[in-house]
């Protein structure tokens, strides 16, 4: 017997197979706990794929002239990046794989409103994520278009982008079916008592998430299944010479890929307002600001798609609306900000891992969405748009943002699926690399951007060479942090202590079960008597 | 993929109207999913009123008037079904059923002669006959054929929606006391007439 086993008396969800076996209770499971955790498998190796493609790409890049690659083979390269990391990893990272593990847990439920649609939209990932790795050595080969698909040369390269839209699709359905199944999932399914201001942050940041998944994601899917038409049968939509016009696939495109990045982040941000409270010993400060700030980004930043495309040729007016639209955002974001930091404020404060990671999201955070006003501003814009400023920008909010966001979420829930704990000290050590050489790797790229070196050019003039060396060397730091971090969580997960069910004294539903948790989440059903962050009427 | 799966995976204790709440979301993104080829209709109509009126001179209005009548009375057909299915008509529900299947294989057929007229004049996608034309005329041809291929897609999909709920209801795991398969597959089926409802008076009549 294991020492989970001798600490709660059982495996909990583990150990219910649903009559099936072997792999089959996996992949035919529509137990949220067990697909929660499919999509965590699945999303952290395609992260882990998309960090090999990242380094090679700065290999090439430690010094100027052509090293490693063909100017093709850099192009396939950095699109294949692009794409595995954006819809592979980062757009389902958190809401498919931590959502389903703990949001029906947060709010009391017993799964998801539609378990069997849950697992389909596992499924359709998969079969996506495949598509889209066959697209790499069938016909004509990798796409070397980007991730963002831009015609005209996207319906002109040979290579197969075909098959590679049709991917995006279908990973867009299954992004459209698992937004579906939690709203549903949250306006029906809450525990007697479970107010809806009660509801955890997170949950209410996968609320907020869900309804932009539902409302921007067939935009892109009728966007590339209008390339996939140009290609195939050639209608010509796009193409000036018969009547098109490329600028309505910029508008297309952006109408779903903005708020794509409100997918990305608002979960982030949600993982994060949950672990800080707890850390902090301290009720959240600002609970219904930080709720209806979720809203009103996923509202705000859905309507300024625009500001990708100011340097590209639409009207003066136009530029200006959405550059002020653009900075709206800054608003309600800057609220979640300043709360944490209330919260923070005054805390009794336990420096464990989830919060270490908390706290570098907030800080390279902070930086991607100041460095986005200067995006924002149409003035600025025009000077730094498609340099490795924009490189360093978005890395600093996906990666910096995001990225942690899904390692905190790591540290903080993996104990309660697991039921086992992880070395606190190594998690020290693999935060303390990973910001580090973080920051080292994508400053030097905001750097080097500023200084006028352009994005997506293997090849580079030899005043660039000191930023884009200490970046690369800023790469190496990164992946040793990476290293450590994962070898300890996946040793601690398998044989660390066991964790207890709550081993970091949280007050919301997820730590009133035993870790891991039954297959039904609960042996009774929970009355909800206080809020999430009512430490003292929960009795900690 | 059947798109009704909401309908029929509400967890153990049915949950009939979290299972609408799902298909009502499901019909929105299919609103949107059509309102990007509809932006594109506007924007580009927009820019060439001429080509869009002349391309809309040359759609057959019978094919386009005929197809109309058979979506209206498919939906009928459902919405009658639903309602005999309540009051425990069974033999009649699978009538009407039928008769929606059927009006969906009528309303493709109708499609392909429309298509193969056209397409037999030489006006598709890339043909050289269609390259000769205005600009306008192309962009009005391309989204006509994207649009009503679209909408054709959902038409198969609905059809073959109805079948299985038909089936459904033989083996009597949709009866009169849990019918809201047959009721979601009902709210998809009008949501493809309504679509048609729109594609109908601005590609055939308005222009
Ligand atoms: C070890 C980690 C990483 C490294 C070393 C790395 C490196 C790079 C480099 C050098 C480029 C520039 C390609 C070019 O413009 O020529 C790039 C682009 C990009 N990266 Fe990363 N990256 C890493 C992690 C991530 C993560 C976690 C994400 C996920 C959000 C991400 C998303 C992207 C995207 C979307 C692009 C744009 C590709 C394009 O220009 O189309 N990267 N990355
Ligand atoms: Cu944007």
């Amino acid at each position: 017997m294991n020492q989970a086993a001798s600490v709660s008396g059982q495996r909990g969800f583990w150990d219910a197979s649903g009559g099936r076996r072997g792999i089959g209770t996996w992949v035919f499971s529509t137990d949220h706990k067990r697909i929660g955790l499919l999509y965590f498998y699945s999303t952290l190796a395609f992260f882990c794929v998309g960090v090999l493609l990242g380094l090679a790409l700065r290999l090439e890049l430690f010094a100027p002239g052509a090293d490693l690659f063909t100017p093709q083979q850099y192009n396939a390269l950095f699109t294949l990046h692009g794409v595995v990391m954006i819809f592979l990893f980062i757009i389902p990272g958190i809401p498919a794989a931590f959502g389903n593990l703990v949001m029906p847990i947060q709010i009391g439920a017993e799964d998801v409103a539609f378990p069997r649609l849950n697992l389909l939209s596992w499924w359709l990932y998969a079969i996506g994520a495949i598509m889209a790795l066959t697209s790499l050595f069938t016909a004509g080969g990798a796409p070397d278009t980007g991730w963002t698909f831009y015609v005209p040369f996207s319906v002109r390269t040979t290579t197969n982008v075909s098959l590679a839209t049709l991917a995006v699709f279908i990973i867009g359905f299954s992004g459209i079916l698992t937004g579906l199944n939690f709203l549903v999932t949250i306006h029906r399914l809450r525990a007697p008592g479970m107010t809806w201001m009660r509801i955890p942050l997170f949950t209410w940041a996968l609320y907020a998430t869900a309804w932009v998944q539902v409302l921007a994601t067939p935009v892109l899917g009728i966007t590339v299944l209008l390339i996939f038409a140009e290609r195939v049968i050639g209608t010509g939509l796009f193409d000036p010479t018969r009547g098109g016009d490329p600028i309505m696939y910029q508008h297309l495109f952006w109408i779903y890929s903005h708020p794509a990045v409100y997918i990305m982040i608002l979960p982030a941000m949600g993982v994060v307002t949950d672990i800080i409270p707890v850390f902090a010993r301290k009720p959240v400060f600002g609970y219904k600001a930080i709720a209806i700030s979720s809203l009103a980004i996923a509202g705000a930043g859905s309507v300024v798609w625009a500001h990708h495309m100011v340097t590209s040729g639409m009207s003066d007016t136009a530029v200006m609306v959405f550059s002020l639209l653009t900075f709206l955002v800054a608003i309600p974001s800057a609220i979640k900000v300043f709360n944490w930091v209330a919260t923070l404020y005054k805390g009794s404060i336990a420096l464990d891992p989830p919060l270490l990671f908390a706290l570098s999201f907030i800080f390279l955070f902070s930086i991607g969405g100041l460095t986005g006003l200067v995006l924002g501003a149409a003035a600025t814009d025009v000077h730094v748009h498609d340099t490795y400023f924009v490189v360093g920008h978005f890395h600093f909010v996906m990666f910096g943002g995001t990225g942690f966001a899904y390692f905190a979420a790591m540290h903080y829930w993996l104990p309660k699926i697991y039921g086992r704990m992880y070395s606190r000290k190594a998690a020290v050590w693999g935060w303390a690399l990973l910001t580090f050489g973080f920051i080292v790797l994508y400053m030097s790229m905001m750097i080097v951007g500023v200084e006028g070196m352009p994005r997506r050019y293997y090849d580079y003039l030899p005043k660039f060479t000191f930023w884009n060396q200490l970046s690369t060397i800023g790469s190496w730091i990164l992946v040793l942090g990476l290293v450590i971090m994962f070898v300890n969580i996946f040793r601690g997960l398998l044989r660390g202590e066991p964790a207890g069910a709550n081993p970091w004294g949280g007050a919301s539903l997820e730590w009133q079960t035993s870790s891991p948790p039954p297959l039904e989440n609960f042996d009774h059903e929970p009355e909800v008597t206080h809020g999430p962050y009512d430490f003292r009427k929960a009795g900690l | 993929m059947s798109e009704s799966s909401p309908a029929t995976q509400a967890a153990h204790p049915k949950d009939y109207t979290g299972a609408k709440l799902g298909m009502w979301l499901f019909l929105f993104t299919e609103v949107l999913l059509f309102g990007g080829l509809f932006i594109l209709y506007a924007v580009y109509l927009q820019r060439y009123p001429e080509g869009f009126r002349l391309g809309g001179e040359q759609l057959n209005v019978w094919f386009g008037g005929g197809n109309t009548l058979v979506l209206l009375t498919s939906s009928l057909s459902v919405a009658m079904a639903i309602t005999a299915l309540q009051r425990g008509r069974v033999r009649q529900t699978m009538g009407l059923v039928g008769v929606t299947v059927a009006m969906a294989f009528c309303f493709l057929v109708n499609k392909y002669f429309e298509w193969s007229a056209k397409i037999h004049h030489g006006i598709y996608p890339s043909s050289p006959q269609l390259k000769e034309l205005p600009a306008g005329e192309q962009v009005f041809f391309s989204i006509y054929y994207l649009t009503t291929g679209l909408h054709g897609i959902h038409v198969l999909v609905g059809m073959v929606m109805m079948g299985w709920v038909l089936l459904l209801i033989r083996r009597g795991k949709v009866n009169p006391e849990d019918y809201v398969t047959l009721e979601n597959a009902g709210l998809y089926w009008h949501l493809v007439d309504l679509i048609w409802i729109f594609i109908f008076p601005l590609y055939y009549l308005i222009l």
